[in-house]
Formats: structure tokens, C-alpha cells, sequence
């Protein structure tokens, strides 16, 4: 494909430059409240941003587009898993991407982990960085939530072989070579897990990053109730 | 343990290998089928001569012929349930795949968004 864009140099992006060949993809559902400050806070760091609406009812798309990120729109809800991997694929439309980030859209994630993980990336060659946030002490878990987090890691670790410390963690950093080795067909929440599963078994170099969750009362209320990690594993389980 | 228990087991655990598999193949689908037509043999069996099958049942080692009729009945219900599974499981990837290729088609080209997401810089 012809193009006369004068290419950067390969190797690390200057910091603050809005990473210019990096997506940021935000699988999107009935996150109307919280989205435009989402993409506030992303735009500090990044330029291109697309949110993959999944069958809102509500204004969630529209308060995207008007902030200015594209929209992709399934027509019907398909779930989260399915939301990134068509995020992914939109990405990997772009010649110029080298890399995805995967962030999620009730603001929980803080958009300057997402950027020193895409530094973190093209620094050291990788083609993975996974957030964790049990490698700082910035995340305030309750002891429930954690115990569940790290009976999950444990799970994914044992199953896939990769000692990660947080293996259920929305943010996440893929190279091209990943986004397009990775394949998601769990369409609901069971991707986590398949991402780390996917990359286990490829050669694909990964690292981890710690980063922050923050729980507000809003995202705790959107967030995974507990139960739901039954169907995670069953889905897991049954493939 | 009785032979019959080990061979309802074994098919128990048989048929759910099998139907976790694949479900889309002709074979398995073949498999069902016969596994059906067995379990329906069996049922009307039962209607028009109970003694018949409760003297088949003890022959195998199980008390009554509504006993052995139950234990096929199990395993044809489990057979049911992971093969509808299954299939949703493949009926819904397909609707995925198509909702995921008109959303891309249907949204603005990434290199329009670039352009677009550059000049707002």
C-alpha cells in the first residue's frame, strides 16, 4: 500500500507525542456516565481511540463519537470478549499500527499506565505487557476480591503455564504480532484467561506492569459481581 | 462394583467425550441418532412387555427394567444437553463473525479516523 507519511524511526516513541501508532481499543457497554471522561483522560496520552460500541441502549456511542473517538458498533450485544477482539481487528485494518492497547470503559484503568506500558513495549521488544495490580501496593482491594483475583491467577497460572501475578486484568499492551496472533472466541468474559492461555502457547516475548485499579463506588457497581467468575470458569472449562 | 456399572459409566462418560468433540460432524450426529433409536427401542420395550426388559435389566445385573431404562434415559439427557450447548456455542460464534464484519465494514476506515483523530490534535 503506497503511502507518503514520513515514517518514525523504529524503537521508543517520545514521551507525550500521543503515541501515533498505537489504538487504544474500549470495548463499550452502557458506559454512557463514564465514558467522556475516559476519553478526557486518554487524550492526554493518545491519539487514536476507538471504542467498539456492543449493543448500548443507551447514549454510550454517541457521547463517544461527540468526544471525538471512532465508533465501531455491533449491531447486537455480543459481549466483552467479542467487543476486543472486533477492537483488535480494526486495529490491525490500520498499516500503520504497531501496537493495540486494551482499556477499559468505566474508568477504572489510569491512562498513564497505559502509556509507560506502550513504552515499556516498544523499549524492550516485546510483544505483550499485561497490567497487574498486585505489583504495587497503589490498587485498595477488599480481602474478598482479592482472594478471588488471586484463586483465578492461580487457576489461569496453573492451566496455561504463565506465572502472571494478575491474570483477569482489563489493561493490557499488544504488538502488532500479538493482535494478530492473538484470536478471542469466547465472546463474553472468559477472554482473560484465553488471552493468557493464546499467549502461552505462542513465542510471543510479555511482560507485566503494574498498574492501578481504581474502585470507585461507579465501577463497582458496573463491575463483575463475584458469581460471575463461576461462569467464567465453566465457560473456560467447557471451551 | 457391578459389570453394568461399569459399562453405563463408561458410557456415560463415553457419550460426553464424544459430543464435546464436535458436534458439527456427520458421524457424531450418526451416533446420536442411534443412540436414540436404542433408547426408543427400549421405551416402547418397556410399555408393551415390562417383564421382558426387567428380565433383560436382571440379565445385566440391574434390579428392574424401568431402573435400566433410567440409566439410558440419563445418558441420552446429558448427551442432549452438551450437544445443544454445542451447537449454540457454534450458532452463536457464526452471528459474532457476521456482526463483527458489519461493524467493521459499516465504520469510518481507520486511515479516515487517523487522519481525522490527527487534525483534532
Amino acid at each position: 500500500m503506497p503511502h507518503d507519511v514520513e515514517r518514525p524511526s523504529l524503537g521508543p516513541t517520545r514521551p507525550g507525542d500521543g503515541h501515533p501508532e498505537t489504538w487504544v481499543v474500549i470495548p463499550l457497554f452502557r458506559e454512557e456516565a463514564a465514558i467522556e471522561a475516559v476519553l478526557d483522560e486518554l487524550r492526554g496520552h493518545f491519539t487514536h481511540i476507538v471504542c467498539v460500541d456492543d449493543g448500548s441502549p443507551d447514549a454510550s456511542a454517541a457521547r463517544a463519537e461527540a468526544a471525538g473517538a471512532t465508533v465501531v458498533r455491533h449491531g447486537v450485544n455480543l459481549g466483552q470478549g467479542a467487543a476486543l477482539q472486533t477492537g483488535i481487528a480494526y486495529a490491525l485494518r490500520d498499516p500503520e499500527m504497531r501496537s493495540v492497547v486494551t482499556f477499559d470503559a468505566d474508568g477504572q484503568h489510569c491512562a498513564t499506565d497505559a502509556s509507560a506500558m506502550v513504552d515499556q513495549l516498544e523499549r524492550d521488544g516485546l510483544d505483550v505487557v499485561f497490567g497487574s495490580r498486585f505489583l504495587d501496593d497503589r490498587t485498595e482491594l477488599d480481602r474478598l476480591r482479592r482472594m478471588v483475583l488471586r484463586l483465578a491467577t492461580l487457576y489461569t497460572n496453573t492451566t496455561t503455564g504463565m506465572p502472571l501475578t494478575d491474570a483477569h486484568n482489563g489493561l493490557r499492551v499488544l504488538s502488532r504480532q500479538a493482535a494478530s496472533t492473538i484470536r478471542l472466541r469466547h465472546d463474553r468474559m472468559a477472554h482473560a484467561s484465553e488471552i493468557v492461555q493464546q499467549v502461552g502457547r505462542s513465542d510471543l516475548r510479555w511482560a507485566e506492569h503494574p498498574v492501578e485499579i481504581r474502585y470507585t463506588d461507579y465501577s463497582r457497581s458496573k463491575g463483575q459481581s463475584l458469581l460471575n467468575s463461576v461462569n467464567i470458569l465453566v465457560d473456560t472449562l467447557l471451551g | 462394583m457391578l459389570l453394568i456399572q461399569v459399562v453405563l459409566i463408561v458410557a456415560v462418560l463415553g457419550v460426553g467425550a464424544l459430543l464435546m468433540r464436535s458436534s458439527a460432524g456427520e458421524r457424531h450426529q450418526a451416533i446420536r441418532r442411534l443412540l436414540l433409536g436404542l433408547l426408543c427401542v427400549l421405551a416402547v420395550a418397556s410399555i408393551l412387555a415390562p417383564g421382558v426388559v426387567t428380565v433383560v435389566a436382571q440379565a445385566f445385573g440391574v434390579g428392574r427394567g424401568t431402573d435400566l431404562l433410567l440409566y439410558g434415559l440419563v445418558i441420552a439427557f446429558l448427551g442432549a444437553l452438551v450437544s445443544t450447548y454445542r451447537r449454540q456455542r457454534a450458532l452463536e460464534s457464526r452471528l459474532t463473525d457476521l456482526t463483527r464484519r458489519l461493524a467493521l465494514d459499516e465504520a469510518e476506515a481507520p486511515v479516515v479516523a487517523r487522519a481525522r483523530q490527527d487534525a483534532r490534535d
